[in-house]
């Protein structure tokens, strides 16, 4: 397997240390006007890890991944990537990192190879890398026949495949994913979730996977469990509901965010 | 290197976009050439022009006109630009463009130099078609016209990216069109000399001198005469870099963050 371009290889090294972690969020916090969204995050991810955000709606993910990838910037904490600083150091911290977005981001005009060359060409990847690159990954998703189609014809599963491929075309060492699974139908959904899976071993890349169902879980997942902004639980799922004292993940998801459950009463 | 294949990514992207929706070319030269056949053969017999530089003898108002709807393409283009600006952020497809890893004026400026490639196609076919029409424009200047083309393509495309990213919803583009393009157009020397308006409206004459689009369209009128006009070209010098700067300032994650706008999301 080729392994990950690493940005110092791109450009001179400008971090202050080796990093040990794919992500290191410290003290993060970020607010709409007065309503506080995020509340002294702190989040480190190794190399290789896959690591799931469960959250219910608005618990922040979404929020969190904006500031992870540069569209958003807080004024307090940092964020990392590969032991660059996304706000100072983002060409380099971008560089490092793919990202497939909850919202569907293909230009449907064009043809899915022409979507992932224009991909390849804003990561600076010549065309006969980045033919390459697409064939190989176009097989492992099974997308190679579709290579040639409009983005338009696609259907959903086809298309959050697509952004996949995309999102690991550059090789980055850190892969965020937000809540992909969201709109495909149960069969489509379950083939995804085991691709996704099967990610950090093919890629050797991290991975931060946004969701609020706990069906997309395997056991031996790090869970991080998002709340109104807080990181209240870290661990896998046995340490999780060990934790709570509760049976299952699903319980232990509900416990600790009780109050953004319906009340039946 | 890497900031090259950027760059013609996304010149390559926008000129692919183009060819794909046929209808923009057309309307992009149905609109100036309905101007060119109908208005000013209308206008002909109404207007008297007299000896103004950059012409030498007298013209017909058909050649007057010509620089103006040169102007009205990158015009319209700029605008349309943004509007796909607009449509990009509301479709995901900015979120990819901006998490890039490359410097975020890079992009824009980027983004701009596609739009200008856009409206030379544009303009280029304008003028074959006027030529065909017999119209007599002296293209002995296109040498310097070439390099004026693009600095105020890139005055008028700023202009529409620095309205895109006030913009959050396409429905409030109309407001572009009865605010911005409208009077920018009515307002400057395209359709008529400023001393015929200075004859019965000093204040329209004064609001004329001082609109950028008035020295964006002398400058192309001189230039097409392989002259060129000081004052114009320093004026739309220093509104492209104003523009340009305000533009990527306002993408700046941390003015969004101080904005604190949800609909960013």
């Amino acid at each position: 397997m080729q392994q990950p371009l690493q940005s110092s290889q791109l450009s001179s090294d400008t971090r202050s240390e080796q990093p040990d972690t794919s992500l290191n969020v410290s003290s993060l916090s970020y607010s709409y006007g007065k309503k506080l969204a995020l509340d002294n995050v702190n989040l480190k991810i190794k190399p290789g890890e896959c690591v799931i955000l469960l959250g219910p709606n608005g618990a922040g993910k979404t929020t969190l991944f904006s500031l992870i990838c540069g569209l958003f910037a807080s004024r307090s904490g940092s964020i990392k990537i590969n032991g660059y600083e996304v706000g100072s150091q983002s060409v380099d911290a971008l560089t490092n990192l793919g990202i497939v977005f909850q919202s569907q981001t293909l230009d449907v005009d064009l043809s899915v190879s022409q979507n992932l060359h224009y991909f390849c060409s804003l990561q600076g990847i010549d065309k006969a890398t980045a033919a390459q690159r697409i064939q190989a990954g176009a097989s492992r998703l099974q997308l190679h026949e579709r290579l040639k189609d409009k983005v338009r014809t696609l259907n959903g599963g086809h298309r959050r495949r697509v952004e996949i491929l995309r999102a690991t075309l550059h090789q980055p060492s850190l892969l965020l994913l937000d809540e992909p699974t969201v709109g495909l139908d149960i069969p489509t959904r379950a083939q995804l979730v085991e691709q996704l899976h099967q990610l950090p071993m093919q890629t050797n890349a991290a991975l931060l996977w946004a969701t609020h169902l706990v069906d997309e879980i395997n056991p031996d997942d790090r869970v991080i469990i998002l709340h109104q902004g807080c990181c209240v639980a870290d661990g896998n799922t046995e340490q999780i509901t060990q934790q709570t004292g509760t049976e299952n993940l699903q319980q232990a998801f509900a416990a600790l965010t009780i109050d953004e459950q319906p009340s039946y009463a | 290197m890497r900031k090259l294949r950027a760059l013609l990514g996304i010149v390559n992207r926008e000129l692919m976009r183009f060819v794909h929706q046929r209808e923009r070319f057309f309307a992009a030269l149905v609109r100036p050439l309905v101007w060119l056949l109908v208005f000013a053969v209308g206008f002909r017999a109404a207007l008297g022009l007299s000896i103004i530089p950059p012409y030498e003898t007298y013209i017909t108002y058909e050649v007057y006109i010509v620089p103006g709807l040169i102007g009205m393409i990158q015009l319209f283009n700029g605008m349309q630009s943004s509007l796909s600006m607009v449509y990009d952020q509301e479709m995901g497809s900015m979120r990819v463009l901006l998490t890039s890893p490359q410097p975020r004026w890079f992009l824009l400026f980027s983004k701009l130099i596609a739009g200008v490639a856009v409206s030379l196609v544009q303009v280029a076919a304008f003028l074959l078609i006027a030529k065909l029409m017999q119209i007599d424009i002296p293209l002995t200047g296109w040498w310097l016209l070439l390099p004026v083309l693009v600095l105020t393509g890139l005055m008028l495309g700023s202009l529409g990216m620095l309205l895109s990213s006030w913009i959050r919803q396409l429905e409030n583009f109309a407001g572009v069109m009865n605010f911005v393009i409208f009077p920018m157009f009515f307002m400057s020397s395209a359709l008529y000399p400023i001393w015929k308006m200075r004859e019965s409206s000093q204040w329209l004459a004064t609001a004329c001198n001082i609109n950028p689009f008035t020295h964006a369209v002398e400058l192309i009128r001189f230039a097409l005469y392989s002259s060129s006009s000081a004052v114009s070209l320093i004026v739309v010098s220093i509104c492209t870099a104003l523009f340009f700067t305000v533009a990527v300032w306002s993408y700046n994650p941390s003015r969004r963050f101080r904005a604190g706008r949800t609909a960013a999301r």
